[in-house]
């Protein structure tokens, strides 16, 4: 009953999103079945690898994912690539280079010194700096991928239906704002983003088929796992946890009847 | 009830010992021995869980503290760091920010049940109200912890908390500001804010132990009360501390720890705001500013008045009250079991303030149910007062209560059950 407290109120708080009601208000977000959902959830490599692809051949324009290493994507509970497809993933990207030996930052043209990028580096954000984003965005600034699934109410759900939601006909009267785009599941409809998925527009090595749905469920997976790296560790971890909390607190029930045996 | 000692060192080393520094006396006097009233149940053992939590709290906050970086620039990014590159750094910071709401949970069915049973009643005042000062304390530290990782709602509720203090330039001219300026020792909440929490954060469980103490002693002269809410009257009332009620509360603290492991392991961020996995952005007012669910009745309180000195004297008056608890309630009467009309009002006052917690869920101009909140919030907030400042001192006049039972022993065992032992 006295459990009901913080239960309700949390409740409270998850269930607060408003209804479709009036103009701006979000619409009811699809849902997926994610396979990282349910306590033994783990992500599906298959999404994962494809939803790396979707990242890197299309939201990276954009969006920066700085809090990445490229040796995660070898580790285990992530996409599952080997490590020399790994660091082959790695040295494809440019990172700045620290001064060469004579002390020079730039080449002979004027240029930042780059290098192939390592194992320990991170993925490079397409743009310089946030003035460089905002003035190559309208104004806006695209956020960092790393943890926007954990960073958003609805979290995988919202993801995926901002990304899959465009393309809907805006609802008489409503005047989508110049130089946005019309997006239902966002707070407000105006979205600076522009549609940035299209059916087949990645095309993936095992010939799995690249709808605008698939697509973004992979990608939605991919940074379900970049927000949340460990969360495989976790649901095993937590399963041993509870087996060896439920076996403990039944040995601790039965040495508490058996001392109390003679109380009462 | 804690009478003369038994304890008889055993070894030549105990006996030296004994004589020096009589620590294992006090262990055995306090936990073997120490005269428990046999009857206490499931809602006794929380006292035992948050001593659990406390110290759950006190681990895993040292270790964080290990690789936590208290700068506005780096703090978000060494606590990433700690989800992602930290050997178990994720277990230990989920345990930690889930850590403190299951402590929370705890220490509301733990002053529940002290309300429900009267516990706060003469002899147990200094009992009571050490309890309100660690719960206090708790709110302080919770409060300062939830600012550290630097997210969105961290940076907010630090500036809208402290805010609060700027309601007393209504009274002195520049109070208020120049006592906010010196919280944060800046002109904003900031990097210096953010240190000097962290140092408070990492001070303040300490003393909270320290309280956590005198409030075991402060148990431990007058003992405990029970369910029934009448006095021990003998040996045959009361069953020693060990081994009947370190194997129970060592058995529901099981149960708890299970529910704890569902949370950290299952549920990680339920109780969480997800704006707080945005970096802290002064530029960036995020759309609905709310505090943790533990602090949300409060939060309503405040909210509820649309003055802002008075709706922090409210949320600091409603704080306060409890304190006075053991002086408004003038029922003779502990137990709520044998006070049919308290009884009844104390449910509402528990209903009470769930909905206030949902009140303060909502953003301020929310209107549920077909219901205006901060109306709703008004009428919770008067029920809030009028429970502790009406109903207990008018109730204590006019109430009838049951017959009590002559003893503990003859309720538990029966009436026709010789004394045990």
């Amino acid at each position: 009953m006295r459990f009901a407290l913080p239960l309700g109120l949390a409740l409270a708080v998850v269930s607060s999103a408003p209804a479709l009601a009036a103009v701006g208000d979000q619409m009811p977000l699809k849902h997926v079945e994610w396979s990282f959902e349910g306590p033994l959830g783990t992500f599906n490599r298959a999404d994962l690898q494809h939803g790396f692809q979707v990242y890197k051949e299309v939201c990276s324009a954009c969006h920066s994912l700085n809090r990445v290493a490229f040796h995660t994507l070898s580790e285990e509970g992530g996409p599952g690539f080997t490590d020399p497809q790994m660091k082959a993933i790695a040295a494809a990207y440019k990172i700045p280079a620290g001064p060469n030996d004579k002390g020079e930052t730039v080449d002979d043209k004027g240029q930042p010194l780059m290098r192939s990028g390592i194992p320990s580096d991170y993925f490079p954000a397409p743009f310089a700096n946030e003035d460089a984003a905002r003035a190559a965005n309208g104004g806006a600034l695209p956020p960092d991928l790393s943890i926007i699934v954990k960073a958003r109410p609805g979290g995988p759900d919202y993801v995926y239906s901002i990304i899959s939601g465009f393309g809907q006909k805006p609802p008489p009267g409503f005047k989508v704002t110049e130089g946005k785009y019309y997006n239902p599941y966002f707070i407000g409809w105006n979205i600076a983003m522009p549609p940035p998925l299209t059916d087949n527009q990645v095309t993936f090595a095992d010939g799995a088929p690249a709808k605008i749905e698939d697509e973004a469920k992979a990608v939605v997976t991919f940074l379900s796992w970049t927000s949340e790296p460990h969360l495989e560790d976790r649901h095993r971890m937590g399963l041993g946890v509870m087996v060896f909390l439920i076996v403990l607190s039944g040995l601790l029930y039965f040495s508490y009847r058996r001392v109390w045996k003679d109380a009462h | 009830m804690s009478g003369p000692s038994t304890y008889v060192p055993q070894t030549d080393l105990t006996r030296w010992l004994d004589s020096r520094l009589p620590i294992l006396r006090l262990a055995h006097d306090t936990i073997w021995t120490f005269p428990t009233p046999r009857n206490l149940n499931f809602w006794y053992a929380f006292g035992a869980i948050l001593t659990f939590c406390l110290g759950v709290q006190i681990v895993t906050g040292i270790v964080l503290a290990m690789h936590y970086v208290p700068n506005a620039g780096m703090a978000f990014d060494s606590v990433e760091n700690i989800m992602r590159d930290v050997n178990y750094g994720w277990l230990l910071r989920y345990v930690h920010s889930n850590g403190a709401s299951m402590f929370f949970l705890a220490v509301y069915v733990h002053m529940f049940r002290g309300l429900y049973y009267g516990s706060f009643k003469a002899p147990r005042e200094m009992l009571w109200i050490l309890g309100v000062i660690i719960y206090l304390l708790m709110v302080v530290t919770a409060f300062m912890g939830y600012v550290l990782p630097w997210g969105q709602m961290s940076f907010w509720a630090a500036t809208v908390i402290t805010n609060l203090f700027t309601s007393l330039d209504q009274v002195i001219p520049h109070l208020g500001s120049v006592i906010a300026t010196w919280l944060w020792g800046d002109f904003a909440v900031g990097d210096a804010t953010l240190n000097r929490f962290f140092s408070l954060h990492y001070l303040l469980p300490f003393v909270i132990a320290a309280v956590v103490g005198l409030h075991i002693w402060a148990l431990h002269v007058p003992g405990n009360n029970n369910p029934l809410g009448i006095d021990v009257k003998g040996p045959q009332d009361s069953l020693p501390f060990h081994p009947y009620y370190t194997a129970k509360d060592a058995f529901y603290t099981g149960l708890f720890a299970i529910l704890f492991a569902v949370l950290v392991f299952y549920l990680p961020e339920f109780v969480g705001n997800p704006d707080n996995n945005i970096p802290a952005n002064p530029l960036v007012t995020p759309t609905d500013i709310v505090p943790e669910w533990y602090l949300l009745p409060f939060y309503a309180m405040l909210r509820s008045v649309p003055q802002k000195l008075i709706g922090v004297l409210v949320l600091v008056g409603s704080l306060l009250t409890l304190a006075f608890i053991p002086w408004l309630d003038w029922s003779p009467v502990r137990s709520n079991r044998f006070r049919p009309l308290m009884k009844q009002l104390f449910w509402v006052f528990v209903v009470d303030c769930i909905v206030l917690g949902y009140c303060g869920s909502q953003s301020v101009d929310a209107v549920r149910f077909g219901m205006p909140m901060v109306v709703v919030a008004r009428v919770a907030t008067a029920y809030y007062f009028a429970f502790f400042w009406l109903i207990m001192p008018i109730l204590g006049l006019i109430e009838t209560p049951k017959p009590l039972p002559d003893s503990i022993a003859k309720s538990v065992l029966g009436t026709s059950a010789a004394p045990a032992e």
